[in-house]
């Protein structure tokens, strides 16, 4: 086994009642990488992260988890990985210090008491740790389930939309303490819809309908999807818009706060079609780098829908 | 007004529609339950296990076994050679009668000295055994006219006189046999629910996934969650045997610390049975019908409603798949008769079974994935 390398599968498929919901994917993540999994809902990143720690059976494929078999090591796994559910499911008709108590009796941790102590210390949670984890409100009760996944001191951390819902503020100081555990050689995968938590990842992924898009860093994902883009800012961009939207050539048009984004993924098609709008002086283009948000809405709108 | 109450009509019945279990269980529950207790109930016991204890070995005392052999009141399981052999059939719940021919009846039938006849009735079970002993006299005196042509007797005479002797509850008392009954059934009934939602309960809030995720195994989960109501199982047999005792004089025989024990055992027996349940629901409201399906045999099949001995063989053999049963058995036992656990052991080890039993179902059939 390479030891450099945390998630190793390949040509992982799954349905629900005969409806494909992950398509041959195939993924490496390497030890201490923060790793971002994007793609738009009903994609199949949650169906792939439960995959990936025994908590669904792929249909077919194969691959490794910290060195084990996902299919048949699967308790092997959970023990060495934390995993975040998208939707709060620890218990909430128990405390704070209940919950994280009974997580780290179930790992078998030595000084529980102690341990989650300093736990509940560390996430800004003292003097509420015997509040319900029912009453507390979206934020908080991340912060818990994040300070429960972690409590096990797990190589490998699964969080699927950490950050759904959370204050920008939070989000922030979320993200730095991600970045410190990820220093301490701790790999992260983490699900996100938002780009500026995509940029801050040491890699991406970009899922669609259960097929895998692009990977790599967010300037190699950005590179490859060979994007040309202009933004236009003026009067009647609305109008602008909807004309250029029907136009051949122009895979994407979107707003921008006051501007727009048109872009196209065949240089001199894009230019040919927007020859007619430059002159009109109404409206200022400038040649402009893509954005990751440009490339993701564009890979999408490519992507076959299999609703 | 209308309206609203025809929009929450249409999404009950399209939910309903949703949860098939629920539904089929509907329709089937009520027709089945109908069938089983239809046949099986019989308020008049008939084929009281009997065992005769022959002091002498004569030809009258022959046909006198076959004549309780011939009525279907008796079905004469055992014939014993001593008291001691009687006693332990007795305690152990094996037979509910026993007819003990003297010895020296025959001489004494033929010199016309009108003997005694020995009728040892279990009267534990009251209702069981109270129609049988009128019926023993007739069947006996037909038998012995018949075969061996006595003289018939003049009016008002008899050949041999019916000495009865009801053991464990002389004064024929219902209470005595219904509080024990009430103890296993009030157990039952609490234990099953306690378990039956603890899993479903899991899932249906979301928390499965996390539990899933982490190291724990299915027995784990399992023995973590029957554990705590043990505890609660065994104060509430507890308080339920106090008030038996102070209130309705219900006597104390038999080893306290036994029927501690056996209590224990069939406590969690039925907590397994409850969790078994949880593992096999979809959610809380199949898990509770499937509870309520698997109690009312308990009442009905048991021997605690209804003599068990009055039921076709069938019924019984449904009877005796129910972890009730036993426990009856066991406290009619302790308490009644001064059993010991030598007299209980086939008991105590299919409980023991039926414990083995839901849990491995339990554990195979609990859901390591979320698939
Ligand atoms: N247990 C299940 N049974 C049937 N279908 C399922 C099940 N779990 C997921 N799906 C379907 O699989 C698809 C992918 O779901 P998944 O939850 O993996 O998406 P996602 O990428 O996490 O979406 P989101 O961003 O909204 O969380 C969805 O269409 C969903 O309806
Ligand atoms: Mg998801």
């Amino acid at each position: 086994m390479n030891g450099d390398v945390v998630i190793d599968v390949q040509g992982l498929t799954k349905s629900f009642d005969g409806r494909v919901v992950v398509r041959d994917l195939s993924m490496q993540v390497k030890r201490g990488q923060i790793y971002g999994f994007l793609g738009p809902n009903g994609s199949g990143k949650t169906t792939t992260i439960r995959m990936l720690c025994g908590l669904l059976t792929p249909d077919s494929g194969h691959g490794t988890c910290l060195g084990y078999d996902i299919i048949t090591q699967s308790v092997l796994i959970k023990r060495r990985v934390g995993y975040m559910t998208q939707r709060f499911s620890l218990w909430q008709d128990l405390s704070i210090r209940e919950n994280l108590e009974f997580v780290a009796r179930v790992y078998g941790l030595d000084k529980a008491k102690e341990r989650v102590r300093t736990a509940i210390e560390r996430l800004g949670l003292k003097g509420r740790e015997e509040q319900l984890a029912g009453n507390l409100s979206g934020g908080w009760k991340q912060r818990l389930a994040l300070g429960a996944c972690t409590l096990p001191e797990p190589e490998l951390l699964l969080l699927d939309e950490p950050t759904a819902g959370v204050d920008p503020k939070a989000r922030r100081e979320f993200w730095t303490e991600i970045h410190h555990l990820a220093a301490d050689g701790l790999t992260v995968l983490v699900s996100t819809h938002y780009m500026d938590e995509a940029e801050r990842c040491h890699e991406i992924a970009y899922i669609a309908y259960g097929r895998l898009l692009a990977q790599g860093t967010v300037d190699e994902v950005v590179a490859a999807a060979h994007l040309t883009t202009w933004t236009v800012s003026g009067e009647d961009l609305n109008e602008l818009s909807e004309q250029l939207e029907k136009l051949p050539g122009i895979d994407m048009v979107a707003p921008f706060g006051t501007s727009l984004h048109v872009s196209g993924r065949d240089a001199e098609k894009l230019n040919r079609a927007i020859e007619p709008f430059r002159k009109d002086k109404r409206w200022r283009w400038k040649p402009d780098e893509a954005t990751l948000e440009d490339v993701f809405i564009d890979l999408m709108s490519h992507a076959e829908d299999n609703f | 007004m209308f309206g609203r109450v025809s929009a929450m009509f249409v999404k009950e019945l399209l939910q309903l529609q949703r949860d098939r279990i629920t539904f089929a269980t509907m329709i089937a529950i009520p027709l089945i339950q109908l069938l089983l207790f239809g046949f099986a109930i019989n308020t008049e016991p008939r084929n009281l296990p009997t065992a005769v204890l022959m002091q002498e070995d004569s030809d009258l005392g022959r046909s006198i076994l076959s004549g309780l052999r011939n009525t279907a009141y008796f079905d004469v399981r055992r014939v014993a050679h001593s008291e001691a052999e009687v006693d332990h059939m007795l305690k152990s719940g094996d037979v509910l009668f026993v007819v003990e021919i003297p010895a020296g009846f025959a001489r004494a039938v033929r010199r016309g000295e009108t003997p005694a006849l020995l009728v040892i009735a279990d009267a534990s079970d009251p209702v069981a055994t109270g129609s049988a002993l009128g019926a023993l006299e007739t069947a006996v005196t037909m038998a012995l006219l018949r075969d061996r042509g006595l003289p018939a007797v003049v009016e008002g005479t008899k050949l041999f006189e019916v000495l009865q002797h009801r053991r464990y509850n002389p004064e024929g008392s219902t209470q005595l046999n219904i509080v024990p009954g009430l103890l296993g059934t009030i157990l039952t009934m609490t234990m099953l629910i306690f378990t039956a939602l603890s899993v479903t309960r899991e899932i249906e809030r979301g928390t499965m996934e996390s539990l899933l995720s982490m190291p724990i195994r299915p027995v784990e989960i399992m023995l973590g969650k029957i554990a705590p109501y043990v505890v609660v199982g065994f104060l509430q047999a507890l308080l339920i045997l106090v008030a038996g005792v102070f209130i309705f004089d219900v006597p104390v025989i038999g080893n306290i610390w036994l029927l501690a024990l056996l209590t224990t055992l069939f406590i969690t027996v039925n907590l397994s049975i409850g969790y078994t349940f949880s593992t096999l629901a979809g959610n809380q409201l199949q898990a509770i019908q499937m509870t309520f399906m698997f109690f009312l045999p308990n009442i009905l099949l048991s021997g605690f409603m209804f003599p068990f001995a009055g039921m076709p063989r069938w019924a019984q053999w449904i009877g005796e798949a129910l972890p009730v049963t036993h426990y009856l058995r066991i406290v009619r036992g302790i308490l009644l008769k001064g059993a010991t656990l030598s007299d209980l052991g086939i008991e105590a080890l299919a409980l023991f079974g039926l414990m083995l039993v839901a849990m491995t179902i339990a554990v195979t059939r609990f859901r390591q994935t979320l698939d």
